[in-house]
């Protein structure tokens, strides 16, 4: 069992399901130890694949997320009970705007709940950030049914467009120095876009003739029958799924229109979507199985949902022992899965 | 197994054609090489075997392609990915998975092969191409030569019957460019795969080759046969070639092995002339650039550690080394665009990166790997002002440069539009459009046919006669023997070896060119020298 990765399908289970317990609560506690758990097991379970730096990227995005958060709060919505901090300079504004008021006296609840709320908000991006760092979107994409896989393959490409940009104005900006112009302020920003855009395009017309010519996008023989049962399999599907959210989600909505429609739409997408990939006669290499680890590993994230959702609804303060030990145990829980194969460092 | 009928090419109606009349057919387990001036249609040419042209460039195609009976016209070049494996110009432009292993197999999961068989046949390519040792390894962390690898061996898993290379060794170093070679020519023995395949750098490749398709340019009908046959009257040949048939070896050599067997009693008769060979050298006088104890770091990684070296007016520096040895890294400290970690740079006593960019011009000038990221313009003339208004310089200064560099060249025609050999003038131009005294190239003649190096090679030799300094990083070992007056090896981030070209390029086997490998152990490095030697024995 030793050096296997597992299913990027459970990680991202895992993460979501610790992402939903942080949308419920705004006990720091909790919100803490969510992030906690995140990185200790990203610590022991990352990869050394380019994406796998990911996390640290996603914790500083937390961070100005909080900061983000918590200046709105002052600025916009100080008026909490308690006795006063501070007091901003206050206007407010014409009625056509909603009579909203900028400013005023900050309490230190307000200021509080501001940050609590932030932290929810960063505790979910770091769930995701775990996620990804945890199993690559490309690892992802080799289990995305066969249908969608060509989409899938667009967007990862799509995905990497950041990073070579980065490298590219990096040259640009070389450039410039060389050519004596300045390499900085506003007049070099103007030089930097066109060459930076012609050089993106440039580089996907190549990549996409390379995928051509390796055979991306051979297409089975298929009997036009088929292709269009497959189309109206799918649509249905998709239709009878929203339905039956509509149902579950909406108040005083007929109950026939819950699970049922949701069920029988859930099957004939998944009919659809096989009878779609049978049309591309792709195969995978060393697909990911799903064994006893992947089980536990969603298990516990799971679970940690499950013990939020059920113990209360949203933001009720205080760390009830339920979700704490849930959270303890899809930190650990996540430990049990096999270690990661380690990549010998660039 | 690869047939060409009559094939034509055109990008528009009225368009000039680029390929006109080629009738070809290549045989299995051929080693084909296609060569010809920049421009000539080489790229065009191993394009249309897989169907990338027309499919994807557009344009009118008239003639047949067929491969191995499939004609290109009803194929698209993915229902020939069964067939043809084609690598382009840029390894790393073709990768879409992020690890190596992946990347060998995706064209076999895009074929709809089994698991097993895929397993098998990347474990068999990961031994046949040395890969195994970076087979978990991020596709970005490769050197040149491993991308170059991967990228072969990525189209060779899903088992190919012919394989197409677009340039696979002109960004590699001579060592990598051997690795890569080698491996081609045991596929063809080996395997019986067929390989057609362009190359700038015949030296590195002619003598591998069964048979060539010369393409002269310019809509004149393209010539196909056996190699030996091709090369005897080839506009384009390499230093083995031209000393053969200047000496008037027959048949022609095209291996270094087989000139040296000819060459036997020449240099029989050269060693006893005690003088043969000249000594070039710039006496070195007065020191205008000098780095001390540089170190150059990039986070953790350390490009450069404790260099030491001086450039004095009039020399022109070769400076070599694998892929990846901290060239680039030391040029671009010379122009400021590295902060050094540790130790000094000095370009006529100022600091380079503490220079503002319009005083640098003044101090050095680089032209970079890829010129087109000096050239922004929309017409050569607009290129031309532009350069003139950035480097204050005289109006007119750089059209005329370029006048000189690169005769003939319409003032409207897109920088993006012109050859690989003319853009290189124009990104040359627009730098020495501010006089610097110190002129640094990098990788000079990536994709540059003889005829434009020859050309390079007058241009240096007239800038040093001016009194510039010049350093170029390159992997052409031809080049640096013909026109540097010392040779800077440097591995690791160290200097390594530092002296006249004549001493550090004859002393080494990977840098030695092929002139002076026939002539071993005399000095001679360059055909001129060798042919000056064979007229005047005395």
């Amino acid at each position: 069992m030793s050096g296997r990765q597992l299913h990027p399908g459970a990680w991202w289970l895992w993460a979501l399901g610790l992402a939903t317990a942080a949308t419920r609560t705004t006990s720091p506690l909790l919100l803490l130890l969510v992030v906690a758990a995140t990185g200790l097991v990203v610590a022991v379970r990352r990869t050394r694949e380019p994406w796998a730096g990911s996390y640290g990227v996603f914790l500083r995005l937390g961070l100005v997320v909080i900061v983000v958060r918590v200046v709105f709060w002052v600025v916009f919505a100080a008026q909490t009970p308690g006795p006063p901090l501070f007091t901003l300079p206050s206007v407010t504004l014409p009625s056509w705007m909603a009579g909203t008021r900028i400013g005023g006296p900050v309490s230190a609840g307000g200021l509080r709940a501001g940050l609590y709320d932030g932290l929810r908000l960063a505790a979910v991006l770091v769930c995701l950030g775990a996620a990804n760092a945890l199993a690559s979107p490309s690892r992802l994409l080799k289990a995305v049914p066969g249908a969608l896989y060509e989409m899938g393959v667009a967007v990862v490409v799509a995905m990497t467009f950041a990073p070579q940009a980065v490298t590219h104005v990096r040259r640009v900006r070389a450039a410039h120095r060389l050519r004596g112009r300045p390499d900085r302020g506003l007049r070099a920003v103007r030089g930097l876009v066109m060459p930076v855009v012609e050089g993106a395009l440039e580089r996907s017309v190549e990549l996409a003739a390379a995928m051509d010519s390796r055979g991306y996008g051979r297409t089975a023989a298929v009997p036009p029958g088929r292709r269009r049962a497959t189309a109206a399999l799918t649509l249905a599907g998709l239709l009878a799924v929203c339905a039956g959210l509509y149902g579950l989600l909406g108040q005083g909505s007929p109950p026939a229109l819950g699970a049922p429609p949701l069920v029988l739409g859930l099957a004939a997408t998944s009919a659809g979507l096989w009878l779609g990939g049978r049309r591309s006669p792709r195969t995978r290499y060393r697909p990911d199985p799903w064994r006893w680890p992947e089980w536990v590993v969603s298990a516990c994230g799971a679970a940690t949902a499950m013990a939020t959702v059920v113990t209360y609804g949203t933001g009720s303060p205080g760390p009830p022992p339920i979700p704490a030990a849930a959270l303890v145990l899809a930190a650990a829980a996540a430990l049990v899965s096999a270690p990661p194969v380690r990549r010998e460092p660039a | 197994m690869i047939r060409f009928e009559r094939v034509g090419f055109r990008y528009a109606e009225e368009a000039a054609p680029v390929l006109a009349g080629v009738d070809l057919e290549i045989d299995e387990g051929e080693l084909c090489l296609v060569v010809g001036s920049t421009g000539s249609g080489k790229s065009t040419l191993l394009r249309a075997v897989n169907g990338l042209v027309p499919h994807f460039t557009g344009g009118i195609l008239s003639g047949r392609v067929t491969v191995a009976g499939r004609d290109t016209r009803d194929h698209p070049p993915r229902e020939l990915a069964d067939v043809i494996g084609y690598v382009g110009q840029d390894p790393r432009a073709g990768f879409v998975t992020d690890l190596v292993e992946e990347e060998l197999a995706y064209g076999m999961e895009s074929l709809g092969l089994a698991a097993g068989v895929m397993r098998r046949r990347v474990e068999e390519t990961l031994d046949l191409l040395g890969l195994e040792g970076v087979r978990d390894r991020p596709l970005a962390t490769l050197s040149g030569g491993q991308a170059q690898r991967v990228a072969i061996g990525s189209v060779l898993a899903a088992h190919p019957r012919a394989l197409v290379l677009d340039e696979p060794t002109s960004a590699l170093d001579p060592v990598g460019a051997e690795d890569v070679l080698a491996i081609l020519q045991r596929l063809v023995h080996d395997l019986g795969l067929t390989v057609l395949l362009a190359e700038h750098r015949l030296e590195r490749v002619v003598h591998l080759a069964d048979s060539v398709v010369l393409l002269p340019g310019g809509g004149r009908p393209v010539v196909y046969g056996p190699a030996g046959t091709i090369m005897a009257t080839s506009p384009v040949a390499p230093p083995v070639v031209r000393l053969g048939r200047a000496a008037g070896w027959s048949p022609l050599p095209l291996s270094v092995r087989d000139a040296r067997r000819a060459a036997a009693p020449l240099r029989a008769r050269l060693a006893e002339t005690p003088d043969a060979g000249t000594t070039r050298g710039a006496a070195a006088s007065s020191p205008m650039a000098a780095v001390r104890g540089l170190e150059v770091r990039y986070g953790p990684v350390t490009a450069l550690r404790g260099v030491d070296l001086t450039v004095s007016r009039g020399e022109v520096v070769a400076l070599m080394g694998r892929n990846g040895a901290g060239k680039s890294s030391l040029l671009s400290t010379l122009v400021g665009l590295v902060r050094p970690a540790a130790g000094r740079a000095e370009v006529l006593g100022a600091v380079p990166h503490e220079l503002r960019a319009r005083a640098m011009v003044r101090h050095a000038g680089l032209v970079p790997q890829d010129p087109g990221d000096l050239l922004y313009a929309e017409t050569v003339a607009a290129e031309c002002r532009a350069a003139d208004r950035d480097m204050a310089a005289p109006e007119g200064t750089c059209r005329a440069l370029f006048g000189r560099l690169a005769p003939g060249v319409a003032d409207a025609v897109h920088p993006r539009d012109l050859s690989e050999g003319q853009r290189l003038s124009l990104a040359l131009a627009v730098i020495l459009t501010g006089r610097p005294p110190l002129v640094l190239l990098d990788e000079p003649t990536r994709g540059l046919d003889y005829a434009a190096k020859a050309r390079l090679v007058e241009i240096l030799g007239e800038l040093a006669g001016d009194g510039h300094a010049v350093v170029l990083a390159t992997h052409d070992v031809e080049l640096a023997a013909e026109v540097a007056t010392r040779a800077v090896v440097v591995a690791e981030g160290e200097v390594v070896a530092d002296g006249p070209v004549e001493e550090v390029l004859v002393s080494s086997p990977a840098f030695a060119p092929q002139v002076s490998k026939i002539f071993a152990p005399l000095p001679l490095l360059t055909v001129a020298q060798a042919t000056a030697a064979l007229r005047d024995p005395s």
